[in-house]
Parts: C-alpha cells; sequence; structure tokens
C-alpha cells in the first residue's frame, strides 16, 4: 500500500518540478530534427538505389532500419540519462535535506519507500520510451510505411537497459550523495561503453583478447550488451549480410547471448535487494 | 505501563558517542520536557526512539511495544526539527500523503485534514505549495502533520523555533489541549520559558545521559535563592548558615544562597536573631527554569 503512495509521489513530482514537461517538450524536438534528417536522408540516398525493383526495395527497407535504429540508440541513451538524473538525488537529496525522517517514522517499511520510487521511475521511464520510440518508429511508418522486425523484444530490451540504469543509480543514491552516485553512474555508463566497442572491433578482428575486455565491461555492467541485443533483434538478416545495419556504434558483430540478458535482470534485482538493504540499515 | 521506557540507550558515531545511556521513563498523559545544552544528545535520543537511528545498545519500548515495532507507529505523530518536505505539494496535498501513509481512509482524512488545517490557522493557504509558505507557516504544517493519526503519544522537536510569539502561543494551546485529551508529549525545547508554561516534568541531559528528572514544579516551586542583608555577621555565623544550604555566599554585609525549600526562610530568620545580628533584608526570589539549568547542565555549554 504504501509503496504506491510513495509511486504515486514520486509521479507527482516528476510533473511538479517540471521534470515531465521539460523530458517532453525536449523529445518532441528530437523528434522533430530526427524526423528532419530522416527526410532529408532518404532524398539524398535513394535516387541512386538502382532501379530492379527487388533489390531497390531491399536497399530501401534497408535505409529504413538503418536509420530506425540510429533514432532508437538516441533514444536509448536518453532513456539512460532520464533515469539517472531523476533517480540520483532521490534517496540521496530525501535524506540530506530530512524529508524523508516524516516517512519513515509512520507506520511503513523503508524498503516500501524504496520501491515505491522504483515503481515511480519505472513508470516514469515507460511512458517516456513509448513516447520516444513511438515517436521515431512513426518516422519510418508514415514516410515509408516501415517497420523493423521484432518490435516487442526490442523494445523490451532497451526497457530493460533503462530500468537497469536506473535501479543501479537508486542503490548507489541509498548509500552516496547525488553526486558521487552520479559520478559512479557514468563511470559505469562509460565503461559498458567503451566495453562495447572494443568488443565489437575484436570481434571484426578476431582478436580475442578484445572481445574478453568486451565480455568483462558487460560483467560490470552489462546495460551496453542490452542495446546491442535489442539492436540485433531489430535488425533483418537480409540487411545484417550486406552490411547496411545499424547497430549502436558499431555493427553487431559479436551479439549478446541469451545468458547475458538473464545475467542482466539478475544485476537488476540484486541492484534493488542491495538498495533496499542499505537503506533499511542506514541512520537517518 | 510507561509511554516511553528506555533503558542504558546508546548511540555511537565512530568514535564520536552521541548518547551515553539513556534511562527514562515517560508516564502516560504527561508533558515530558527534554532539556539539554547543543549536543547532547537530544534529537539524536528521539531519533532512536522513532527507529530513524538503530541504537548502537541498550533498549527501549514506546507504547508497550519494543522499538521498531510498526504496528505501535500508526498511534505515534512526531515534528521533526528544522522540518524539511515536499515543497512541491500543496498544504492539503502534504496531509493528505502523510495521513495515507498512516494508513487512514480517504473519508475519515477529508475531515480531519479541514479540522487540522483550522486548527493551525491555514485554512486559507490548503492550497498554496509548501513552497510559498513561511517559516512559521511550515512549523504549523509540521504541527498539523504530526497531529493527523490524533496520537497518543507525540514527539516535538523545537516545535516553535521559527514562531513569532503569536504562533508559539498557539503550539502552547494544542499542548494544552492535547494534555487534556490525555495524550503524552515528549517535547524538545530550547525555550525554556515554554518548557516551564507547558511541562509537567522535565529531564535535564547532557553528553547524552540524563543529569536529574524532576517535576517541574516542584523544581521550579521549591529551589530559591535568599539575599541576606544584616550587619554583624561574622565568619562563623555566615558559616552556620551552612546547615540550610551547600552553597552560601558571604560578600561584605550580604549573603546570598540557595535553599531547596521555602520553610527555611523562617528558621534562617530566627537563627540570625538569636545570634544578634541586625537583619535589613531578608529577600526569597524563585529560581527561573534558567537558572536551575545552567546549575544543572552548567556553563560551558556541554562542549
Amino acid at each position: 500500500m504504501a509503496t504506491f503512495i510513495i509511486a504515486r509521489l514520486t509521479f507527482l513530482e516528476a510533473i511538479r518540478r517540471r521534470i515531465l514537461l521539460s523530458a517532453f517538450l525536449l523529445g518532441v524536438a528530437f523528434l522533430l530534427l530526427y524526423t528532419w534528417g530522416f527526410y532529408l536522408m532518404r532524398q539524398e540516398a535513394l535516387p541512386s538505389v538502382p532501379r530492379s525493383e527487388v533489390s531497390g526495395a531491399i536497399l530501401r527497407s534497408g535505409l529504413d532500419n538503418f536509420l530506425t535504429l540510429a533514432g532508437l540508440y538516441a533514444v536509448n541513451f536518453l532513456a539512460i540519462a532520464m533515469g539517472a538524473l531523476v533517480s540520483a538525488d532521490t534517496l540521496a537529496g530525501e535524506i540530506g535535506s530530512g524529508t524523508i525522517q516524516a516517512l519513515v517514522a509512520k507506520p511503513v517499511l523503508r524498503a516500501e519507500i524504496v520501491f515505491g520510487k522504483w515503481l515511480g521511475f519505472a513508470g516514469l521511464l515507460a511512458l517516456y520510451l513509448v513516447l520516444m520510440i513511438g515517436g521515431v518508429m512513426a518516422v519510418a511508418f508514415i514516410l515509408d510505411g516501415y517497420v523493423v522486425p521484432n518490435v516487442a523484444t526490442g523494445v523490451a530490451l532497451i526497457y530493460l537497459e533503462a530500468l537497469l540504469m536506473m535501479t543501479v543509480t537508486l542503490m548507489c543514491s541509498s548509500m552516496f550523495s547525488a553526486l558521487a552516485t552520479g559520478g559512479v553512474i557514468f563511470g559505469l555508463y562509460g565503461i559498458a561503453f567503451i566495453g562495447g566497442w572494443v568488443e565489437q572491433f575484436g570481434a571484426l578482428l578476431e582478436n580475442q583478447a578484445a572481445v574478453n575486455i568486451g565480455v568483462v565491461s558487460s560483467l560490470i555492467i552489462p546495460s551496453e550488451a542490452l542495446w546491442r541485443r535489442a539492436a540485433y533483434e531489430m535488425t533483418p538478416p537480409l540487411a545484417q549480410v550486406i552490411g547496411i545495419s545499424f547497430n549502436g556504434p558499431m555493427f553487431t558483430v559479436s551479439v549478446p547471448s541469451d545468458a547475458q540478458i538473464v545475467y542482466a535482470v539478475g544485476y537488476l534485482a540484486l541492484a534493488l535487494a542491495i538498495g533496499v538493504r542499505v537503506f533499511a540499515k542506514r541512520d537517518l | 505501563m510507561n509511554a516511553i521506557q528506555t533503558n542504558n540507550l546508546r548511540k555511537q558515531f565512530d568514535e564520536n558517542v552521541a548518547v551515553r545511556g539513556l534511562t527514562l521513563a515517560v508516564t502516560q498523559g504527561e508533558v515530558f520536557g527534554f532539556l539539554g545544552p547543543n549536543g547532547a544528545g537530544k534529537t539524536t535520543s528521539i531519533k532512536m526512539l522513532l527507529g530513524l537511528v538503530a541504537p548502537t545498545s541498550g533498549s527501549a519500548m514506546l507504547l508497550g511495544a519494543p522499538l521498531g515495532d510498526r504496528a505501535v507507529r500508526a498511534h505515534i505523530g512526531f515534528l521533526p526539527e528544522h522540518f524539511r518536505f515536499h515543497d512541491w505539494l500543496s498544504a492539503r496535498e502534504f496531509l493528505d500523503l502523510h495521513g495515507r501513509l498512516y494508513g487512514m481512509s480517504a473519508a475519515r482524512l477529508r475531515s480531519h485534514i479541514a479540522e487540522l488545517l483550522d486548527l493551525v490557522g491555514l485554512t486559507p493557504f490548503r492550497d498554496k505549495q509548501l513552497r510559498t509558505f513561511s517559516k512559521g507557516m511550515l512549523q504549523r504544517i509540521g504541527l498539523a502533520q504530526a497531529l493527523l493519526n490524533d496520537p497518543a503519544l507525540v514527539f516535538l522537536d523545537e516545535p516553535t523555533s521559527g514562531l513569532d510569539p503569536v504562533g508559539r502561543r498557539l503550539v502552547r494551546d494544542i499542548i494544552r489541549d492535547l494534555r487534556a485529551r490525555g495524550t503524552t508529549i515528549f517535547l524538545n525545547s530550547h525555550l525554556l520559558s515554554e518548557v516551564e508554561i507547558t511541562c509537567d516534568r522535565v529531564a535535564f541531559i547532557k553528553h547524552g545521559e540524563v543529569l536529574r528528572v524532576s517535576e517541574l514544579k516542584s523544581l521550579v516551586n521549591g529551589a530559591t535563592s535568599v539575599t541576606i542583608r544584616a550587619d554583624g555577621l561574622t565568619p562563623a555565623i555566615v558559616a552556620g548558615l551552612g546547615q540550610w544550604s551547600r552553597d552560601v555566599r558571604a560578600d561584605g554585609a550580604q549573603v546570598t544562597l540557595t535553599v531547596s525549600d521555602e520553610t527555611a526562610l523562617p528558621a534562617i530568620a530566627r537563627y540570625l536573631i538569636a545570634q544578634n545580628v541586625a537583619v535589613y533584608a531578608l529577600t526569597p526570589q524563585h529560581l527561573s527554569l534558567e537558572d536551575l539549568f545552567i546549575q544543572i547542565v552548567g556553563t560551558d555549554g556541554g562542549l
């Protein structure tokens, strides 16, 4: 019960402090720019497409896929940033300012407060992703009638990645100040990002050591692996073969396995459990 | 059953001992003042009782339940020191939130919130966001929050800080009403004049230990400072005054001493006259709580 009260409060806070509004307005600005870019790219690329119908259709859908995934990659990053920004200050800030005191003295479990906040942020991220992913996909659909394959799986993986980073941020926020939390999350994101690059290069050049670096970075923080899997799922096999696929910073050469998805879910659950436990034990 | 019973409650933050060993009993229905210099461990003590801070050792019972019992918290009200809250909520939303956390029904909350806003004089501001409130208004809404659940036990940590005289009078009246209803109040305040008016008993604490617990009436009425102006005082006669007081100071023709009871005054007069002292004045003066505070806690401010 208290979990839902806190979740609602978290949502209300995002509205009242204009977080939702600014995210929405910037999201709309992004979508407008993206639409414009998408349109220009098509104008530029399509006249050079061969006249023959089959190959033309393949190239056309390949280009649509490439542009859609490029948009989704940006959305994926924005969702991570938004999840981290709103949750970095939530526990640390309330502990620092003392607003948490009157809440914790009520007949509620401290775990309910953490779960409530998590649920509130999860709801915010869902709303954000529905809007942004919907917007990006709508562009290709409206201009070209194009839909990426495996939409549900891809979107679920992107959502999982956003949830993962938000949960890790929430965990850090139960231990550190908002600033230190931000630092940790930024660092983790950097590891995932660079690790992903190194792994792709490694796979391309068949350098096992480089691949291993990527694997280790995915163990430290499995966020980037989720994106690469999502991008793989949403790219048609043909486009992969002919090499016009956009999969994050690099073409997806090394595809994260199912085990890595399970690992990410376990990672998220553990981060949430640690956050709950640390907050429950902490002197306020 | 006592409303609060603590047994050697201790809190240590690394090297720093915040509360050394708090042993206290607060009976139901009384207004209990918790006095001590800054850093004496008052707020940490309250936080331990409310489950915000885990004690290093010791035990305590609130309303008959051990510390950390969640059900009992439904009967406790709390106004934290330097009360801060989600200031993007309106006054009504804020009380609604805290009422729901107490597990109160929407119907009960609706009527109760209106009553409480009326009580603390904030009805005209019920739909204003708290960030537009003055310090005094915030303190009032915080107090309303502490009374939402009709608590059996209320902790007020510096409830009058930031309040003007009108607000202080309001807090005093509210405390009086609560007491008439049988609510136990644990009051932590620096404003000794407030404590003097509102409290039944007080505990003086320093370095996280109780120095003395006393009924306020007997404390303030009993301890009397006496100034004597007289001719013919010899050191032997002054020393003889020691039978009524341990604290005798002679300064020429003037002697000051503290007696624990007014009934000592006639005896002192008879004694002086029997010694052939010419007494010009024998003036009793009640000690204020502030004098007592300084006497018990010392002037070092607990440093």
